[in-house]
């Protein structure tokens, strides 16, 4: 009976391809039916159910261990805890593909049920658009990563074990949020190609896909964020950034993500930008495609990993051609219809919405330059080139300090023009406070370079005047979710900016060699090694080592662990982080040396946590804004708008 | 209608100068963080160059690697296992995965005299993973691959 459940996911899974397929076809033959928009409902929900069985027998072979399937041979063992077998089914392309499709899916019948929002003609290709990418995805899965493929007849005992680095609660949850978000940017794409078909990009049409930017958004923010976290305890080396492909990968289609987020808003408010605002929502699903979809499944982290597997690499290359290039020639036909001349001046929020676009935009010429250049390098040339993480921070580190300074002017600004004598007061009254903080603050932390002075100081500017904005507005009127939810993003954004500078240059780092009952002083903290003993895992043996720490009057125990899988016979680091909202101490263990000595690494980090606290707020700020009145109440506005007109004719 | 054209020749100025100052940034950050890779043979007949930081890798050559007795200073050869091996020296804690025979990568300066300083040492993520500088010594240099 269990045997048949792969071959019931697999033909689940072509089923909703062909769903897709007809759902594709029902929504741009005759996008303006009502009859066939509701069929067309009812053929979104019917690929989220296949998908869903799908998904729910891949999850189901992993738990019964049904090690005939090669996917779950190579990505698990018997020997793994039941949480790990579920979470195993993301743990490599052709899984977490399939969960991709399962997101895309969800995504879609979310809007189906959203309907009443949006105009017949606009719902049809939004869902039709939406489907036209799943048949590419599913396609892919089946065709080039089946999940499903049988190991016949050289059925192993036992499977070769997931990754040690990926058996871990960050695991669990780090990529589900990502693709949440990388897929969520898939629905302003499709409105965007439904706008163009239909010739009419207005303020409306941004209200309709605002919450979109926003959730998917937020989703990419707390799994970027996530993965950072799991990066900073796994990989015992105490970095949470290190300008890694794969990291860029994600942070591209963020940075895209957060341009069309304020573009989005200027269409909105005030009708403009629209164009921009179209280019960008393709520019951030395409992004997504870009790091999702190659990166992910390593094909382009060398021009040798493409020889190695040439149909999966073509297959991504003509798709990426067809989606990527077809929504651009799309707008390259349409974008001249959507100019709008509305004016506005220099120092209007129009304005300073087009200084974080333009700073967005290079901050991510420069991630991709530096993602991508030594691939084609080494495509041309042959030879092997790379860019360090000095190449990214020197861009990083002087545009994120002008646009947390633009942020900081925010709360001050108005639509259209701002009078220049608030302008001045404001610099004058703030500026004084601030320059008092600052001079206080720099006494205290001693920052030793100037960019770090400079970052503390636009991150109190950021909190100070988005905190003093906030008290004035509650306590004269109720400010609306989509100002709260603004507001607490751009304070999450000064908290983050806070965390980067204090802990990437205050943080006391050493690695040293410690015999038991040896000693060693950091700053304040005295670190007491006092042995290694062994422990046995479900799956791991582990030297676990004793530290006791020494912080004036409270003492701490941290256990550091270097565990052996046994399945894999593979190493890993587990880190003991001592965590606290100011400062965090961490202990890794490195390597056994001669008698019962070890190499230790010691880190205290202060401010660290803020890093992600930050992130953790933006994108809370992003599902605040989500639930605004004005989003929620549009099917009542459209219907009266549609009295409305038929009472004036 | 002058307002909207001032307007545009603002945000074109900008623009321009935004990209240009990028450009020239991008190139000059270019020239000081771009590290070439260079494989053992490399190395050791000089055409790698002395006194820049270079990156460079190979297989860790067996029974070469020898602790400090109360230091983390370590020394180990790289070797691509067709006659061409060369001394690194490191401070430091070597990675989970550095192992004699495994296929390591690392980043530093080469002395005059030959010895690779290294500031970090990489090894391979996991069995599937292997840095892409090092498929070409796998694929015809090391016999277990």
């Amino acid at each position: 009976m269990g045997a048949q459940v792969a071959e019931l996911g697999y033909f689940s899974l072509t089923l909703a391809g062909v769903l897709a397929l007809t759902s594709a076809l029902v929504g741009f033959c005759n996008p303006r039916h009502e009859q066939w928009a509701s069929h067309l409902g009812c053929l979104v929900v019917g690929q989220l159910v296949f998908v869903t069985i799908s998904f729910a027998a891949l999850i189901w072979s992993f738990v019964s261990d049904d090690f005939s399937i090669a996917y779950v041979a190579n990505h698990s063992n018997s020997l793994l805890p039941w949480y790990y077998k579920v979470s195993a089914v993301w743990g490599g392309h052709e899984g977490s593909f399939v969960l991709w499709i399962l997101f895309l899916c969800g995504w879609s019948v979310l809007v189906v049920l959203r309907r009443d929002n949006y105009p017949v003609s606009i719902y049809t290709r939004v869902l039709a658009t939406l489907a036209v990418l799943n048949v590419g995805f599913i396609c892919f899965a089946l065709f080039t990563s089946d999940p499903f493929a049988r190991l016949i007849p050289m059925t192993p005992q036992d499977g070769s074990d997931l990754n040690p680095l990926l058996q871990d609660f960050g695991l669990i949850v780090h990529p589900p949020m990502l693709y949440a978000g990388y897929v969520g940017l898939a629905v302003p794409f499709a409105f965007a190609v439904a706008a163009m078909l239909e010739g009419k990009a207005d303020a409306l049409w941004a209200r309709w896909v605002r919450p979109w930017v926003n959730s998917s958004w937020a989703f990419l923010t707390f799994g970027i964020a996530l993965g950072s976290w799991w990066a900073y305890y796994e990989l015992g080396w105490g970095g949470w950034w290190f300008w890694d492909p794969s990291e860029n990968a994600s942070f591209m289609p963020w940075l895209a993500a957060t341009a069309l987020l304020h573009s989005v808003a200027v269409t909105e408010k005030r009708g403009t930008f629209k164009s921009w605002t179209l280019l960008l929502s393709i520019a951030g699903f395409s992004l997504s495609l870009l790091g999702g979809f190659i990166i992910r499944s390593g094909i382009l982290t060398s021009v040798h990993a493409f020889a190695v597997d040439p149909e999966r690499g073509l297959y991504i290359l003509i798709f990426l051609a067809i989606i990527v290039g077809g929504s651009l020639l799309l707008y390259g036909s349409r974008a001249g219809k959507f100019n709008s001349a509305v004016p506005y001046g220099l120092w209007s929020r129009e304005f300073f919405v087009l200084v974080n676009n333009a700073i967005l935009m290079l901050s991510l010429a420069v991630v991709m330059w530096g993602t991508l250049s030594p691939i084609g390098y080494e495509a041309i040339s042959g030879g092997r080139i790379s860019l360090g993480p000095p190449f990214f921070n020197r861009f990083f580190v002087p545009l994120m300090i002008v646009l947390a300074l633009a942020v900081a002017f925010v709360p001050v600004l108005n639509w259209k023009r701002t009078n220049k004598a608030r302008i001045l007061n404001f610099c004058a009254r703030e500026g004084a406070i601030l320059f008092t903080v600052a001079l206080l603050v720099a006494f205290i932390l001693r920052p030793e370079t100037v960019s770090v002075a400079t970052g503390v100081i636009v991150s109190l500017a950021i909190l100070i005047t988005h905190i003093k904005d906030l008290i004035i507005r509650v306590k004269t009127t109720r400010p609306p979710l989509a100002y709260l939810g603004m507001t607490l993003a751009h304070v999450g954004f000064a908290f983050s900016i806070l965390g980067v500078a204090v802990t990437s240059t205050q943080s006391v780092e050493k690695d040293v060699r410690m015999e038991p009952q040896g000693q060693v002083v950091m700053g304040e903290l005295n670190v007491e090694f006092l042995g290694v003993k062994t422990i046995q895992g479900p799956n791991y043996v582990s030297q676990q080592g004793l530290f006791t720490v020494r912080d004036g009057e409270t003492v701490y125990e941290l256990r550091p662990e270097k565990r052996r899988y046994v399945a894999s016979g593979s190493v890993m680091t587990e880190a003991a982080i001592d965590a606290g909202l100011l400062a965090d101490t961490y202990i890794s263990l490195g390597e056994p040396l001669e008698g019962d000595a070890w190499a230790v690494r010691l880190h205290y980090k202060p401010l660290v946590r803020w890093v992600w606290l930050g992130a953790l707020l933006m994108g809370l700020g992003g599902i605040v804004a989500v639930f605004d009145v004005r989003y929620r109440r549009l099917r009542q506005r459209l219907k009266g708008r549609v009295g409305q007109a038929g009472a004036a004719a | 209608m002058i307002r909207v054209r001032r307007n545009r020749l603002y945000v074109a100025v900008f623009l321009l100068a935004g990209v240009a100052l990028t450009i020239t940034l991008l190139m000059l950050a270019m020239e000081e963080n771009l590290n070439m890779f260079y494989p053992p043979d490399q190395v050791v007949d000089g055409r790698a160059p002395s006194g820049q930081t270079i990156r460079a890798g190979g297989m860790v050559l067996e029974d070469s690697v020898v602790r400090s007795a109360d230091s983390l200073d370590v020394q180990f050869k790289l070797t691509d296992r067709q006659g061409s091996d060369f001394v690194v020296a490191y401070s430091g804690i070597l990675p989970d995965l550095f192992r004699e025979g495994q296929g390591i990568l690392v980043r530093g300066v080469l002395t005059p005299e030959g010895i690779f300083q290294a500031v970090e040492v990489l090894a391979k993520h996991d069995e599937n993973y292997m840095p892409p500088e090092l498929l070409d010594l796998a694929k015809d240099g090391s016999p277990s691959g």
